[in-house]
């Protein structure tokens, strides 16, 4: 890894390849009644300028909370990091006071949400919403930030958005509200988005619409973008890379295609069995055995043992690092990690 | 898996204007574009703005926020036409009582005490030999004022002070919330007979002050609820996200949103506390003469009900219109801001 050591304010755009946030062992608990619910155990990521990390994982694995975490929105109290590191442009952001953080947000790392029904203000126009960010970041005045918000618009392809700027959030359909927090993030052309489930609440087909256009502003701005979702039809068609999280953990990550043709862990496998096919008709359709581990009781040792098809003693017992993974002449595959204690078994055989 | 260059090619989006329903495959042969014809129907034409009244308003779907929605609900609801006339009398009689009454209240004729009905004096005359009707709309200022100034008053400081309790929560909470308790449970008539009876000056803003200071807690822990509601929808963390700081997601993003319910009760407030204040006077701790009041005409009148019926009557009859009016405002603005009760 490359440690970048330029300011955070610099402005300038990094080469290709240099991380332009790294994530560093992160540890994030939630102080509830009935105990320490650890949500994020040791997470590590890094993405690129340019580049797109999918963030993959069930309904609590950590994903959105690291998201969260990031963007400095997490609620504090109940939950607190505990340990790691996020640098953005090497800098840490958990050591930034919160003024310095919110400078950040929007400008530098903007964050699309899940539900853009609920994530835009009902009782203000999405122009009003859009020309927000220009009015708080850089000052504009009503006017100017108008004529920005209908630029965005089109930037975004909504259509007649000089007509519709003034139309407030319900009366756009699904896809288009979710272009416009598109156009809110991209806003200020920041340098990091981070989208939380960005196509969840759409209808497939919309969701294809969205993905392509959220990919082709990403390529036009270089911009990185860190993708987090549990729907693996989403992911392979835009990610660079994934990164599967399960209980806390990243428990592997892979270059998007040979993660898909050639899965390293035990769950990315049964993730990937999962997926509903068309030629399946009739048949049982595959699921991972068992539920979710309780975060206030992660299972001793590898935290999916109890689910595992395959799990051995030493699965009860320890935790597996992150293994880097190597083909069947034992010669390393780059960017490919699996914390699995039987990654060979499960890769090759 | 698909070519991504060829899945580019076949971007539904690449074709601005395009929505939706459209499949990759029906853009080489489109025949209709629901996108579009969805899009043009929304658009608002920009005439119907400026003339909500006009005619065809109703029939355009037209842009609207929650308060446009709630406003063409209250032009609609019979009660909030009643008891907006009523209100907007009330208050050009209270601007301007001369306008109603060419009598001063205040010159009286012991001689002609307790007289009934005689011509230019269509309400009678009370114990003092003033004329009732006259003292029944000048009357209305003191209500009114009181009503209105007590009302913004106890609004103001009740959203200020749960507003910002809702969004800090923690410690800050904790005392507004014990401090709002406890002037909650002072019972408002006995807090008035020691408070009033010991100040020694008999202005009406006095009485203003009470009220508020008795009333801002119900109006706080509406606006705290309604706050800490609004505080967790989405939009909040995501207008956080993209850089909003504290004052302005208090001021743009809660504040609009939380501030419904504040209004439904400060205006059925608003009819309770003339009520009070007419209590107040009643009991001789409100307003004192020579200021005109209902309260103060009431209590006079009340010794002599069965001589002469009339002196409590057109008092009392114009306090309970007023408290009614406003109730039914309440009421009308409840049921067009709230959702749920459609």
């Amino acid at each position: 890894m490359t440690t970048v050591t330029e300011k955070a304010d610099s402005g300038e755009r990094l080469a290709p390849g240099t991380p332009l946030l790294e994530v560093r062992d992160l540890h994030v608990e939630f102080v509830t009644r009935d105990g320490i619910a650890k949500a994020v155990n040791g997470v590590n990521y890094s993405v690129a300028a340019g580049e797109t990390l999918a963030v993959l994982g069930e309904s609590g694995s950590g994903k959105s909370v690291t998201a969260q975490t990031i963007m400095g929105i997490l609620d504090m109290p109940p939950g607190r990091v505990t340990s790691g590191e996020i640098l953005f442009r090497g800098q840490d952001m958990l050591k930034m006071s919160n003024e310095e953080r919110r400078k950040i947000r929007g400008r530098k790392i903007a964050m699309i949400f899940q539900d853009a029904l609920s994530s835009l203000n009902p009782v203000l126009s999405v122009g009003y919403q859009l020309g927000e960010m220009f009015r708080v970041h850089q000052g504009a005045s009503r006017k100017e930030a108008k004529a920005k918000a209908i630029e965005l618009m089109d930037r975004v392809r909504i259509p007649a958005a000089a007509q519709r700027v003034n139309d407030y959030p319900h009366q756009f359909s699904g896809g288009m509200r979710q272009r416009i927090m598109i156009a809110m993030a991209l806003a200020l052309e920041p340098d990091l988005i981070i989208a939380d489930e960005p196509t969840t609440a759409l209808d497939v087909t919309v969701q294809a619409q969205v993905m392509d256009l959220l990919a082709e502003l990403q390529a036009e701005y270089n911009m990185g973008l860190i993708l987090i979702t549990h729907d693996l039809g989403v992911v392979a068609d835009v990610a660079d890379k994934i990164a599967v999280m399960y209980a806390g953990r990243i428990v592997e990550t892979a270059p998007v295609h040979e993660l898909y043709a050639s899965p390293a862990h035990p769950y990315t496998k049964g993730l990937l069995r999962s997926i509903p096919r068309l030629d399946q008709k009739g048949q049982d359709l595959y699921a991972i055995k068992g539920l979710p581990p309780n975060l206030l009781k992660v299972p001793a040792g590898c935290a999916f043992n109890p689910r595992c098809d395959i799990a051995t003693d030493l699965c009860r017992t320890e935790i597996p690092a992150l293994h880097q993974v190597a083909d069947k002449d034992g010669a390393e595959l780059a960017g490919r990690r699996s914390a699995c204690h039987l990654w060979k078994e499960t890769l090759h055989g | 898996m698909p070519d991504q260059e060829k899945y580019n090619a076949a971007d539904p989006l690449a074709e601005a204007g395009t929505e939706e329903l459209e499949m990759p495959s029906a853009v080489e042969n489109r025949t209709f574009d629901l996108g579009t014809m969805e899009a043009q129907s929304l658009i608002k034409p920009e005439r119907l703005q400026d003339h909500p009244e006009a005619p065809a308003a109703d029939e355009r779907v037209e842009a609207r926020s929650l308060w446009q929605d709630a406003w063409r609900d209250l032009r609609r609801n019979p009660i909030f036409i009643i008891s907006g006339l009523l209100i907007v009398f009330l208050i050009v009689m209270a601007v301007w009582p001369g306008l109603f009454a060419s009598t001063d209240p205040l010159k009286c004729d012991l001689s002609k005490s307790q007289q009934g009905v005689s011509s230019g004096h269509p309400f009678g005359y009370d114990n003092q030999g003033c004329d009732v009707y006259a003292r029944t709309v000048y009357g209305a200022r003191a209500s009114i004022t009181v009503g209105v100034c007590a009302t913004a008053g106890a609004a103001l400081v009740g959203t200020v002070m749960g507003g910002l309790a809702g969004f800090f929560g923690g410690w800050f909470d904790s005392v507004v919330s014990r401090i709002a308790d406890i002037f909650f449970g002072i019972p408002i008539l006995l807090g008035g007979l020691v408070f009033l009876s010991v100040v020694p000056s008999q202005s009406i803003w006095i009485v203003v002050a009470f009220i508020v200071v008795l009333g801002w807690p119900q109006i706080a822990r509406i606006s705290r609820g309604s706050v800490i509601t609004v505080k967790q929808q989405d939009y909040v963390t995501a207008a956080e996200a993209l850089g909003a700081g504290s004052s302005r997601l208090m001021v743009r993003h809660i504040l609009p949103n939380a501030v419904a319910p504040i209004i439904v009760v400060a205006t059925i407030a608003l009819g309770t506390y003339i009520a009070l204040e007419a209590t107040l006077s009643f009991l001789g701790v409100g307003l004192k003469p020579p200021t005109v009041s209902w309260g103060i005409d009431i209590s006079s009148a009340s010794d002599s009900f069965r001589n002469a019926p009339h002196m409590l009557l057109y008092p009392a009859g114009a306090l309970s219109i007023t408290v009614l009016a406003f109730i039914m405002l309440g009421d009308a603005v409840r049921d067009a801001l709230d959702p749920k009760l459609r």
